[in-house]
């Protein structure tokens, strides 16, 4: 028994990106309640950027979007199990 | 200076069609007195909510886009806030991107969001 660590192998993880950019969204209509429910957990929490990938720019927009379909009870403030 | 605006808003599910049309008709009416250009207006109809507000579980949705001068989007809302069978609005300033969007979205260029069915 070694005390080192086993080497992890790195390179066949994929690369995170940012799905506005690459597709050319300008605009994430907070509306659409299908679209949004990819950027939010089970319990309707909005997830971070670091799980999805998104970038500042459109991290910001997302959770912009997310808050405004809250208001308008297109999404719930709180739920369970919302997938 | 013009800008564009859009503006969600829910009314009870306690009217009637007829009296939901009114309402409807009489914020329309508003806009237009204070020199508004609408764009668009729809109803999506009786919708479920995510949550219940004013212990109702479901509303009359409607949208209407225009375009007008900011003073008038505090009269308006002050107009909204005083009637009661508004649950809830939600004024939106457009931007560039979000015109672009929505006369996309008008044309039905892309699909739309699935409108729910109507409950009762």
């Amino acid at each position: 028994m070694t005390l080192q660590n086993e080497p992890i192998n790195r390179n066949n993880t994929t690369k995170k990106y940012c799905r506005f950019k690459k597709n050319g969204i300008k605009y994430i209509d907070y509306k659409d309640p299908n679209f949004l429910l990819k950027f939010v957990n089970e319990q309707g929490k909005i997830l971070p950027r670091r799980l999805t990938g998104t970038s500042v720019k459109y991290q910001k927009k997302v959770s912009q979007a997310i808050k405004r379909a809250r208001h308008i009870a297109v999404l719930p403030y709180q739920g369970d199990s919302l997938k | 200076m013009m800008k564009n605006y859009e503006i969600v808003f829910i009314l009870t599910p306690v009217l009637s069609e007829e009296q939901m049309k009114d309402t409807v008709q009489k914020f329309i009416k508003i806009l237009k007195d204070g020199d508004a250009k609408i764009i668009n207006e729809e109803q999506w109809g009786l919708k479920k909510l995510a949550y219940p507000i004013q212990h109702k579980s479901t509303g009359f949705y409607n949208l209407v886009e225009f375009e007008a001068n900011p003073e008038l989007i505090a009269k308006v809302e002050t107009e909204f806030r005083r009637d009661e069978k508004v649950m809830r609005f939600l004024t939106v300033a457009l931007d560039k991107h979000a015109v672009i969007y929505n006369e996309r979205r008008r044309g039905g260029a892309f699909n739309k969001p699935k409108k729910e069915e109507p409950v009762a």
